[in-house]
């Protein structure tokens, strides 16, 4: 349940508020739209309208009706979640917080008109627009492969069926058998993800199928959390793991889906799971709008607007915004910064400096937690760090335990943040 | 459970000239501090290190009846205190402490002068959930008595009072003036957006812990714990390192304005 503490505030006023709010909806309440129901989209639809006690007029475009959280995918695969402990619906963002929560496709946005258009028909108007689609990936970057191929070599990048689909191939590994992954470049959602997910993977594997092998094919020098995930590995799954980063060919990749092969500077690999994760680029309708730049859609750092259109705020995994990583927690920090904005703007509440904060757990196998974080300001230019902390090597059994610890509180605190 | 902000006073209210009145003492020996600069001689330390191993041994007559420290010290109520100095917080073997020492061992809590003293000061402001049920010892004196007659039971090297690391800690430096500044409750709510990302609104405590309905002093000097990195946790101390004393006191005034419906 939210925070009530502007519900008892009116309650003093409550006879009058209950009044005022049909004559503010006759005169025509200003209108926010939000396309996506992630970190970012739904934390900006709940918090504009929980903070403006009803002033706003909110809507929620998001196709799916449960939301598959892509954190803690990775505890999924390793055994250490139900799938069903990630999935989310959006009932108490209607009931609880007045959202219209519509389930459909946004296909266009008509910035003259201001307008956005569903696939099911129909065109939904905004006086602000929150654009936070997540990630799309860009055809060709892995050659051989395409969105046709994602059931012989899954992504397993957007929450739900994906995960699943992995999971499977993995449990259905011969003995001794051969996992292949093909690790994005920069930038992409989630730094550490691919690597939680090796450990994750190799957790399964030692448990079901301790001769099995994993294989990274890497275009990368140096990844998040590089050391943390190495000591990890050598620890808890040895021999198990290698990493063909780009001095050895692993930026040069060919899959070919029909023969599970993989081939790594020109060398063939047979492998029994692949699980390809493509370079990426922001969700097709920020580009369909034409809001990006390249792959990705700049935005004003201070409020998150678009630096194409001032009354459109971009969020998440899908904005060009510096300094801060892909994830869902900067998604949720970004978002109450952009509420704070659009609020401000449309009812004249009080704004205040934009701050930012992102911290990304990783589970290496039980109880090993390990954690980065950073702080962030807004600048002109960009989303800017000003600290950080990282996990070290050789921490104790208990202060990885503590952290995994935290990472669970974390989970159930921006869930209930995202989703009330 | 629903939490809301409430008009009328509330029961931490009755607690309020006691708290006042210890964190006065806290506080006593900061304002020279304050005054002579950034002089590494604070008073905490001065006291620490002239402290009489022989009036400490009459003052642990107050934590005798749970801690035992000396030849064949046993767990009872409280761990026993031989070698406390440098022993990482919640680590005596055999003994069962709250959820809130061990996260604050895990955190990285080395027990030590500085560290010892604000514990022994306001034990709750140091460790929130702590199980000790003791109110706090506010002479800088008694506590640096006490500590030296605990360091005698921690003889290594590094507990001779001149000797880093235990002596060259600089001691507290909040000004009681920060602790009078009043919290705008509005900013503190869009601030408390980054703190609810981790730390659960509806106040539940799994794996992070509960931050509202404290009392709004114990927020601040919780948060000041963080940013002078006396209190260990690597996320905290950089979330309150870039808070300002009024920002501090504006999440303080926000979550304490939260209580049960």
């Amino acid at each position: 349940m939210p925070l009530t503490r502007r519900k008892i505030l009116a309650s003093g006023a409550a006879v009058a508020a209950a009044m005022a709010a049909p004559m503010l909806r006759a005169q025509g309440r200003p209108r926010v739209v939000v396309i996506g129901g992630g970190a970012g989209g739904a934390t900006a639809a709940r918090y504009i309208a929980k903070d403006s006690d009803g002033a706003i007029d909110v809507t929620l475009i998001e196709p799916t009706r449960s939301y598959y959280t892509c954190f803690f995918s990775n505890l999924y695969l390793g055994g250490f979640r139900e799938i069903d402990s990630l999935a989310h619906s959006y009932g108490r963002l209607a009931s609880d917080h007045g959202i219209n929560v519509v389930h459909d496709w946004a296909t266009g946005i008509d910035r003259d008109a201001r307008t956005v258009a569903l696939a099911g028909g129909g065109a939904v108007p905004y006086d602000r627009l929150i654009v936070a689609p997540g990630i799309d990936f860009v055809d060709g970057a892995v050659p051989g492969w395409s969105l046709a191929a994602q059931n012989a070599m899954p992504h397993a990048y957007k929450g739900g069926s994906q995960t699943e689909l992995l999971k499977a191939r993995v449990a259905a590994m011969p003995e001794g058998g051969t996992f292949v992954m093909v690790a994005p470049p920069n930038p992409y959602r989630c730094p550490p993800g691919p690597y939680e997910r090796v450990s994750m993977i190799a957790h399964y594997l030692r448990e079901h199928n301790p001769t099995a092998k994993i294989l990274i094919a890497d275009p990368k020098e140096k990844f998040s959390k590089m050391a943390l995930f190495q000591e990890g590995w050598n620890d808890n799954y040895p021999g198990m793991v290698d990493r063909i980063g780009p001095d050895f060919g692993g930026a040069d990749v060919e899959v070919r889906p029909e023969t599970m092969e993989v081939v790594i500077d020109g060398e063939v690999v047979k492998a029994d799971a692949c699980n390809v994760i493509p370079a990426m680029k922001a969700g097709h309708i920020v580009h369909a709008a034409a809001l990006t730049e390249g792959n990705w859609a700049p935005v004003v750092p201070a409020t998150m607007q678009s630096r194409m259109d001032e009354n459109i705020h971009i969020l998440g995994d899908a904005a060009a915004q510096g300094d801060m990583p892909k994830s869902g927690f900067a998604a949720n920090s970004q978002a109450k910064v952009a509420a704070m904005a659009v609020r401000g703007a449309l009812t004249g509440s009080r704004v205040f400096p934009a701050k930012f904060s992102n911290t990304c757990w990783s589970l290496i196998d039980t109880d090993n937690g390990v954690k980065v974080g950073a702080s962030y300001t807004a600048t002109d230019e960009k989303i800017a760090s000003v600290d950080s902390f990282i996990s070290q090597t050789g921490e104790t059994a208990d202060l990885r335990a503590a952290t995994y610890r935290e990472s669970l509180g974390w989970y159930d605190a921006i869930a209930a943040d995202m989703f009330g | 459970m629903p939490v809301s902000r409430t008009a009328t006073p509330r029961p931490e209210m009755s607690r309020r000239p006691l708290r006042a009145a210890l964190l006065a003492a806290w506080l006593g020996g900061l304002a020279a501090t304050q005054a002579s600069g950034a002089a590494a001689d604070t008073g905490t330390e001065a006291a620490l290190a002239g402290g009489d191993a022989a009036r400490g041994a009459e003052l642990f007559g107050q934590c005798s009846g749970c801690h035992q420290v000396g030849v064949g010290a046993v767990n009872r109520v409280g761990p026993h205190l031989n070698g406390v100095f440098d022993r990482r917080a919640g680590s005596v073997p055999g003994f069962a402490y709250s959820d809130a020492m061990d996260r604050m061992g895990a955190d990285g809590l080395i027990w030590g002068y500085r560290t010892l003293d604000a514990y022994l000061e306001n034990p709750r402001a140091l460790v929130s959930r702590t199980r000790m049920s003791y109110r706090g010892m506010a002479d800088p004196g008694d506590r640096a008595d006490v500590l030296a007659f605990l360091r005698t039971y921690s003889a290594r090297p590094s507990d001779i009072p001149e000797s880093p690391p235990t002596a060259s800690d600089a001691g507290h430096d909040l000004d009681p003036a920060i602790l009078a500044i009043q919290g705008d409750p509005d900013y503190g709510e869009y601030l408390s957006g980054e703190c609810i990302t981790c730390h659960s609104a509806q106040g539940a405590d799994t794996g992070i812990p509960s931050i509202t309905r404290w009392p709004e002093e114990d927020f601040v000097i919780a948060l000041h714990a963080y940013k002078e990195r006396l209190r260990p946790h690597p996320a905290m101390q950089m979330i309150a390192a870039r808070l300002s004393d009024e920002e501090i006191a504006a999440l303080a005034a926000y979550f304490g304005s939260l209580t049960p419906d």
